[in-house]
């Protein structure tokens, strides 16, 4: 991160025709605190420098500090438009080094979440960027539907935005009785909305002239640059994490990974809309299959008793007692656990030295990579475009930063 | 799944048809120091100052994305730090790390930049965050620290409430 007075990149322009332009850190359409160091000849873009750590909070190092349960609630805070994604991550990579097994109704169940965080994310991306280009209406549309999600999370973890409901070895809680029709019902109107938005943008011919033939990024430069998720699918390359190397018992959903070879913003657009509508298919999968049965693994020393038991069975009180003063003990090892998230791999690289506290933990965060491809995707086009590439990788800071 | 081998030559011998490893003995024999095995994950320990050529190697045989690097500090164990890279492949749908480890009286590897552009900002961040260099790096700058800190906040030795 720079101090702005002694800028750490070359803010002199390389040329007499050539100006600087700093883009951020508090330009709206940064989407956060992303500074970029723009070079620009008239209205073109010569270079352009992203500088980032303005939100950089050490939660790395914060978590080498906690038990392992404790980090579920810091894995929240650093995507928190897909605070589930994280969640999900990490419990993963854990209970990969528990070597736990987790019962069929905990996975459907973060199949089904780790759905609707896809959905509320990219909700929260179609409003932003779409205000970005100047349809100010879609935002509005946006936000009506993922306040819906947002309700549906409080009613199930009791929060809004950060819910660390999954935990190591399952869920938190049982979901509400009344939870699994409400969810329905909101999957039931979704594509009619998702339609709306459509009819707002797709055939928009302002919105097309802005996004079409705009931050091209091709197919090796995009592997080359470590892009993940929708923009790497954009140019070409069918890839997902679902799909491809399925975690969470996703082997069992049957879906379509939209690709497309326009390697354009547009492109990015298009897929994120259908990958929109397959999520609701999945998730609506997740419903009509959702089985029975426990939500936790059975794994008394890793996972806190239920609340009437920890009341009633002095063995539970016990328990209850170790995992939250003592944590729990993981064998030593790493491992690297990658999910699909909204905005493409997520990884975490947990390594335990066999004590109750990680002794390092680290997020491999799809846009802190995807980020890299900025200057691909702009130089040699105008201003303006900078801001619809910015807003077709959905960047967000917390997980860049971290 | 569960079997854990950090035999080197039992792994090696194990997993012989595994692509990697095929062409990392065949055009790089001496390379990988230590193999593991465990959990489902394979970890090659390549030596320190075949980290481009290794990589090289396991690109054109398949291995055709980088997904990660990162730094592990094993403070006050030697050789202290551990850099952890993660490999992908796309066609084979399987996954690979390189470990590579560095002393810290000279805490310094050859940058894989230039095998993967996508290593740029990982390695700053190696850089920033605990001070290990990267040769060839072409902006070898701080990435989430001010410009003007001191200290590299991720190795184990450092102060969590600053350096006073």
């Amino acid at each position: 991160m720079g101090n702005l007075m002694t800028a750490p990149i070359a803010v002199d322009s390389t040329e007499d025709r050539t100006m600087i332009l700093n883009m951020g850190p508090q330009h709206p359409s940064t989407h956060g605190v992303l500074r970029l160091v723009l070079e620009i000849d008239g209205e073109v873009v010569v270079r352009v420098s992203p500088d980032i750590g303005f939100l950089h909070t050490g939660i790395e190092k914060t978590c080498e500090a906690k038990f392992y349960q404790q980090v579920v609630p810091l894995t929240d805070r650093l995507d928190y438009c897909s605070p589930m994604h994280n969640n999900l991550c990490y419990c993963l990579a854990v209970e990969k080094l528990l070597q736990l097994e987790i019962p069929e109704r905990a996975q459907w169940m973060r199949v089904l979440l780790s759905e609707l965080t896809r959905l509320n994310s990219h909700l929260i991306w179609l409003g932003t960027h779409a205000m970005d280009i100047g349809a100010l209406t879609v935002f509005l549309y946006c936000f009506r539907e993922r306040e819906q999600i947002l309700r549906l999370f409080d009613d199930l973890a009791g929060q809004r935005m950060m819910m660390s409901y999954i935990r190591i070895g399952g869920l938190a809680l049982e979901p509400p009785l009344d939870f699994f029709p409400r969810v329905r019902a909101f999957l039931k109107t979704l594509p009619e909305k998702i339609d709306e938005y459509e009819n707002l943008l797709t055939g928009n011919p302002i919105f097309i002239n802005r996004l079409k033939g705009v931050g091209l990024l091709s197919r090796e430069d995009a592997i080359a640059l470590g892009v993940t998720g929708p923009p790497l699918r954009a140019s070409g390359v069918d890839w997902d994490l679902r799909r491809d190397m399925p975690y969470s018992g996703y082997e069992k959903f049957q879906f379509r990974v939209p690709v497309s070879t326009d390697c354009d913003v547009w492109a990015r657009y298009v897929l994120r809309v259908q990958e929109m509508r397959e999520a609701v298919k999945i998730a609506n999968q997740a419903l009509d299959g959702m089985p029975e049965g426990p939500i936790k693994a059975n794994a008394p020393k890793i996972v806190l008793p239920d609340r009437e038991a920890m009341k009633t069975q002095m063995e539970a009180l016990i328990h209850h007692f170790k995992i939250v003063t003592e944590g729990f003990g993981v064998p030593a090892g790493e491992v690297y656990q990658a999910i699909e998230s909204s905005r493409g791999e997520m990884g975490y690289y947990v390594v335990s030295d066999g004590t109750a506290k990680p002794y390092r933990v680290h997020m491999r965060n799809p846009t802190f990579a995807t980020l890299q491809a900025i200057e691909k995707m702009c130089v040699g086009r105008l201003i303006a475009d900078v801001v619809a590439a910015i807003g077709s990788i959905d960047i967000v800071l917390g997980e860049i930063d971290r | 799944m569960t079997e854990t081998d950090e035999n080197k030559d039992a792994v090696l011998a194990a997993h012989a048809d595994h692509r990697a490893i095929a062409a990392l003995t065949q055009n790089l024999p001496g390379a990988i120091q230590n193999a593991k095995y465990d959990r489902g994950e394979l970890t090659l320990t390549i030596a320190r100052e075949s980290i481009i050529a290794a990589c090289r190697t396991v690109q054109a045989a398949g291995y055709n994305f980088l997904a990660d690097v990162t730094c592990v500090d094993w403070y006050p164990i030697q050789p202290r730090f551990q850099v952890s890279y993660h490999i992908l492949s796309h066609a084979l749908h399987q996954r690979l790390r390189f470990a590579v480890l560095v002393e810290e009286g000279d805490p310094s590897v050859d940058s894989i930049t230039g095998v993967w552009p996508a290593a740029n900002f990982y390695e700053r961040e190696i850089f920033d965050l605990f001070g290990v260099r990267f040769g060839g790096h072409p902006n070898l700058r701080r990435i989430m620290m001010p410009e003007d800190y001191r200290g590299n906040p991720l190795r184990k030795d450092f102060p969590v409430e600053g350096y006073r």
